[in-house]
This record gives C-alpha cells, sequence and structure tokens, in this order.
C-alpha cells in the first residue's frame, strides 16, 4: 500500500496531435519525483490529467487505490495543485482566496483559521494579504498559489514549474519548503530547470515527444553523461611542457579523450574523458606525480544533466 | 450535487462582482435606464395609470444588452486567466461550478432588480396600483433575466474572448425574444411544419414575461423559464466538460 500514485499506459490526443503517448510510472511516498523535458514534451498534459482536469484518451490514473475518472472527487481531495503559472482570481486578495480555497477544501471553524495562518507563515505571505492578487509580483503570486496548493494539507502535491520565474532567493525558498514537505508526501514537479533537480529530486523522469525516455535517481541520469567520471587537471606549467603533458595523458589505458580547457603561459588545464565506464582518477594522479608534474587542481565530474537532458530528447 | 459547494462558490462569485467596478457600473447603468425608459419613452406619467408596465415593458431590451455584458465573463474569463484549472482541480463537479456561478450572477440581477424599488414607492405615492400584479411583474423579469444568463453562460463557455461570447449571446436572446415575432415567424412558415412553427413562438421570452407580467402566474410560464435555465445550465456543463481545456 506504499504505493501512491500510479500511472498505467497514459496517453492523450488531440486530434492527430500525440501529446502523451503510452506514459506508465509509479511514485511512493517520501518520493519528489522531477518531471522534465523540453517545452511541449508532454509535462503538463500528464499533469493535468494526472490531477483530473484532462480527461485522458486511454490509460489510467489512480491515487491511493482511487480512480481519477471513476472517483474524481475522492482523488481531488487528497491531492493539492499549482496549475502552470500559479492561476488565481485577479480581483481577490490573498485572504479572501485561501479562505474560499479552504471552504472548498472543507476547513472549517478553528482549524481553516489554523492552517490558513500556517499556510500563510510557511509561504511567507503575511505582507500581501490583504492587496489584490493582480497587484501583487510574480514571486509572491506564485506563493499564493503555493499557499492553495498544499492548504489542506494533501498527500499528493502536483506542481507545474513552481519556481519558473521566481528570483534566485525565492527559488532557494520554495525549494526549502518542498524539501520540508517531501518526507510526508508524494510531490511531483515540472521543471526544465535541471538544477532544480538536484536540489529538490529524489527521482527525475525525462519525457520527450510523449514518451519516457529516461527514469531514475538524479546521480543514475549523470551517470549517462560522457562526462561522468571525467576528470579535470590543471597543472602549473608553461606551453611548450603542454606537449610532453598531452601524449602523457593520452597513454593512460582508461582515457579515451583529452579535452582542452585552457593552455596558456602559466597554466595547463586539460578535460579527461574515460574510457566507458572506467574511474581514471588515481590513474591521472599517479601519472602526475610521477612526472612531478605541479598539480593545481584535479576533481572528478559527476555528469552534466544539460548534455544527457540534451541527447535524450533530441534525436 | 452537493448544496455546500454550490453555496461556496455562489459567495465568491458574488464578491468578485462588488470587488470589481463591475457591480457598480452594472447597477448604476441598469437604473438609469429603465428610469428613462419608464419615465419618458414609457411615458409613465401621462398614462397616468397605477401600475408599473412602462417600466417592465422595456426589460426584454434592457436585458438583451446588459444580461450578455454579465454572462459574457462567467467562463470565458476563468479560461483566458487560466483559473477555470484552479476551480474544476478543487473537489467540486462542474455542475456545482456551472450552477454556483450561474446563481451568483442570477442572485446580482436581482440585487439591481430590487434597487428599482423607488420605482414601485413612487408608483405607490401616486395612486393605488395592484401591488400583487407588480410583485408578479417583478418575479417575471427575474426569470427572464435568469433565462438569458443560462443562455450567456452556454455561450461563455464556448470561448475565451468575452466580445465574441457578449455578441453571440445578444443574438441568441434577440432570436429568444423575437421568436414570437411575425419576423421569425415568416422565416420558418415557408417551409416548416406548422408543429414547429408552433414551437417556435412558444419559446419566445416575450410571450411568456407578458403572461406573467399581467399577474397571472401560471405554472407553464414558471416551467417555462425554469427548464429553459435547466436546459442552458445542462448545455454549460456538458460543454465545460468537453472542452474545459481548449
Amino acid at each position: 500500500m506504499e504505493t501512491k500514485v500510479e500511472i498505467r499506459n497514459l496517453c492523450k490526443h488531440f486530434g492527430s496531435l500525440v501529446a502523451v503517448d503510452d506514459i506508465s510510472f509509479q511514485v511512493n511516498r517520501g518520493e519528489v519525483l522531477g518531471f522534465l523535458g523540453p517545452n511541449g514534451a508532454g509535462k503538463s498534459t500528464t499533469m493535468k490529467m494526472i490531477t483530473g482536469f484532462l480527461t485522458p484518451t486511454a490509460g489510467t490514473v489512480t491515487l491511493d487505490g482511487y480512480d481519477i475518472i471513476q472517483q474524481p472527487l475522492a482523488v481531488k481531495q487528497r491531492l493539492g495543485y499549482l496549475p502552470e503559472g500559479a492561476p488565481a482570481y485577479p480581483d481577490m486578495t490573498p485572504a479572501a482566496f485561501l479562505e474560499f480555497v479552504a471552504q472548498i477544501r472543507g476547513l472549517q471553524g478553528a482549524d481553516k483559521q489554523r492552517r490558513i495562518g500556517e499556510v500563510v507563515t510557511r509561504v511567507n505571505l503575511s505582507s500581501v494579504l490583504q492587496q489584490p492578487i493582480d497587484t501583487l509580483s510574480k514571486g509572491f503570486k506564485r506563493r499564493v498559489g503555493l499557499a492553495q496548493a498544499i492548504l489542506h494539507d494533501p498527500e499528493v502535491l502536483v506542481l507545474d514549474e513552481p519556481t519558473d520565474g521566481l528570483d534566485p532567493n525565492q527559488k532557494h525558498e520554495v525549494r526549502a519548503l518542498i524539501k520540508a514537505m517531501a518526507k510526508e508526501k508524494v510531490i511531483i514537479l515540472s521543471t526544465h530547470i535541471l538544477e532544480e533537480v538536484h536540489a529538490v529530486c529524489t527521482r527525475a523522469i525525462v519525457i520527450a515527444n510523449g514518451k519516457i525516455v529516461a527514469d531514475g535517481t538524479p546521480a543514475e541520469l549523470e551517470a549517462k553523461s560522457h562526462y561522468h567520471n571525467a576528470v579535470t587537471l590543471t597543472v602549473s606549467a608553461t606551453a611548450h611542457q603542454a606537449t610532453e603533458i598531452r601524449p602523457a595523458l593520452l597513454k593512460l589505458s582508461g582515457v579515451a579523450k583529452l579535452e582542452l580547457l585552457q593552455e596558456d603561459a602559466t597554466h595547463l588545464s586539460y578535460l579527461i574523458l574515460p574510457k566507458s565506464d572506467r574511474l581514471i582518477v588515481a590513474e591521472v594522479s599517479q601519472c602526475a606525480r610521477e612526472n612531478h608534474w605541479k598539480v593545481e587542481e584535479l576533481h572528478v565530474e559527476k555528469g552534466r544533466l544539460d548534455e544527457v537532458f540534451r541527447t535524450l530528447t533530441t534525436h | 450535487m452537493r448544496s455546500y459547494y454550490t453555496w461556496v462558490i455562489l459567495k465568491r462569485e458574488l464578491s468578485s462582482y462588488f470587488a470589481t467596478p463591475i457591480a457598480y457600473v452594472f447597477i448604476v447603468i441598469f437604473l438609469f435606464l429603465s428610469g428613462i425608459f419608464t419615465f419618458y419613452l414609457g411615458n409613465f406619467f401621462a398614462r397616468s395609470q397605477a401600475d408599473l408596465s412602462p417600466f417592465f415593458n422595456f426589460h426584454p431590451w434592457l436585458y438583451l444588452f446588459l444580461i450578455p455584458a454579465l454572462a459574457m465573463r462567467l467562463w470565458a474569463e476563468e479560461r483566458k486567466s487560466g483559473t477555470i484549472e484552479l476551480l474544476l482541480t478543487l473537489p467540486v463537479t462542474v455542475a456545482e461550478a456551472v450552477v454556483g456561478k450561474f446563481l451568483a450572477a442570477w442572485v446580482f440581477t436581482g440585487i439591481a432588480l430590487a434597487l428599482t424599488f423607488p420605482i414601485w414607492l413612487t408608483v405607490n405615492y401616486l395612486g393605488k396600483p395592484d401591488n400583487s400584479v407588480i410583485l408578479a411583474g417583478y418575479l417575471g423579469s427575474w426569470l427572464m433575466a435568469g433565462g438569458f444568463l443560462a443562455i450567456g453562460s452556454c455561450i461563455s463557455a464556448l470561448t475565451k474572448n468575452q466580445v465574441i461570447a457578449f455578441v453571440i449571446t445578444v443574438v441568441v436572446c434577440l432570436a429568444f425574444i423575437l421568436s414570437g415575432f411575425p419576423l421569425v415567424l415568416d422565416f420558418f412558415s415557408g417551409w416548416a411544419p406548422q408543429w414547429l412553427v408552433e414551437t417556435i413562438s412558444s419559446f419566445s421570452f416575450l410571450t411568456h414575461f407578458n403572461a406573467i407580467g399581467k399577474g397571472i402566474i401560471d405554472i407553464r410560464d414558471l416551467i417555462y423559464f425554469l427548464t429553459l435555465m435547466a436546459f442552458w445550465l445542462f448545455a454549460t456543463a456538458i460543454l465545460i466538460e468537453m472542452k474545459k481545456a481548449d
């Protein structure tokens, strides 16, 4: 009974356009699932089907055993949703808006006031509670949307681009908030900011053209990168020494390729790519020691998500 | 349909009318125009009769432009601002949302209508009108406003463009007003069977509104307006369900 959200063979067609093409996955409590993909890949469409806004062409979405088509209200009660762009009634104040959502969520009396109070503190809304939402900055609007989504302390939280258009501080706050809630909830969020995956997600699904092209932890995704386990080496040496250093590095058994990062009068810097799945840092450092290079920097790359992302989503 | 949820949506909608200039502009224009129509065009004083028929007679024409202006935003605005996605992913059914929003608009027109009470005071000050006829007139007028609103709600559900919603609603409402007029009936009588022509004629707002306005509240006239509203609201719900994401 740990599986909270189960998506099975989900499809969505708009006329002849196939927006989502046979997607299946499960998300458990405690997981923060990042939905990655280029614009138009089907991220938002999938989220709209999970939240019951769109009816799937085929396939099922179940939440805690409840089917979104058969028992939409049971699902919607357990779900908090921040739609793309955080829509809210522009002429209302955040106070009135949250009051409305609380009532629709069935919260009443002291309990309602307590929840609204908690959420307002949690997303830092108290300074703008009585201003029309229309007049708020993008960051505050986003927070109103978040507040609305977490108001009833839902088991499942679906956030469509929760940090889009926020400044770095606000992004940090939102991510901290997501992390703080992660333990007791299922959180599904979409993003195209790759650093966000590192910052908050325990798992990432990459979709392209409506299909899942990768599903794994951020570290697993990074391991698909050419740069996974690559070594950056910077030595203090003059440019003419490069002719000795380069061949020495290329001779090492695990090294596939050398990328030049910088060669000037005082520093030589290389990115050394390993042959498939080899760990070469030991070899490289031994080589440096034997040749008495003055090593200034030596570190292992984990991999580059943006590169993996590009390889997976372009053909 | 659960009344609590409908009530919460109704409250939100209604307070949103008063949070924007819509409510005040609508009420002022409505009162101003009904005043002009009654006293100048309707020759209220010159008739020297203690009734409000010059007041009510102009309501269909007043509503023809004012009600679509109120109804056009019902769903078109939700679509445009994206709040439709928020509203319909809250634990409410489409029917509750449709009825809640419609009722808010209907209650609002009721408020506007009630604010015409000075005219009623005037006629009572000047003479001895039959107040039950006046009450029936108000009821008929309010029911007719509901009919216009239900039509407007359905057309508003079709588009995110409020201007389009307005224009089409005016045209459809005009058809409903005019369907008792020879202009429209002649168009059909040439080729359509007699029963169809009679059906079209019986759809006219005016026929039923005038009947109620005479002070005779016939159950058939009430049923006409109520089924009309139910039908258009049902159509609204189906349209929203079908194309909520477009």
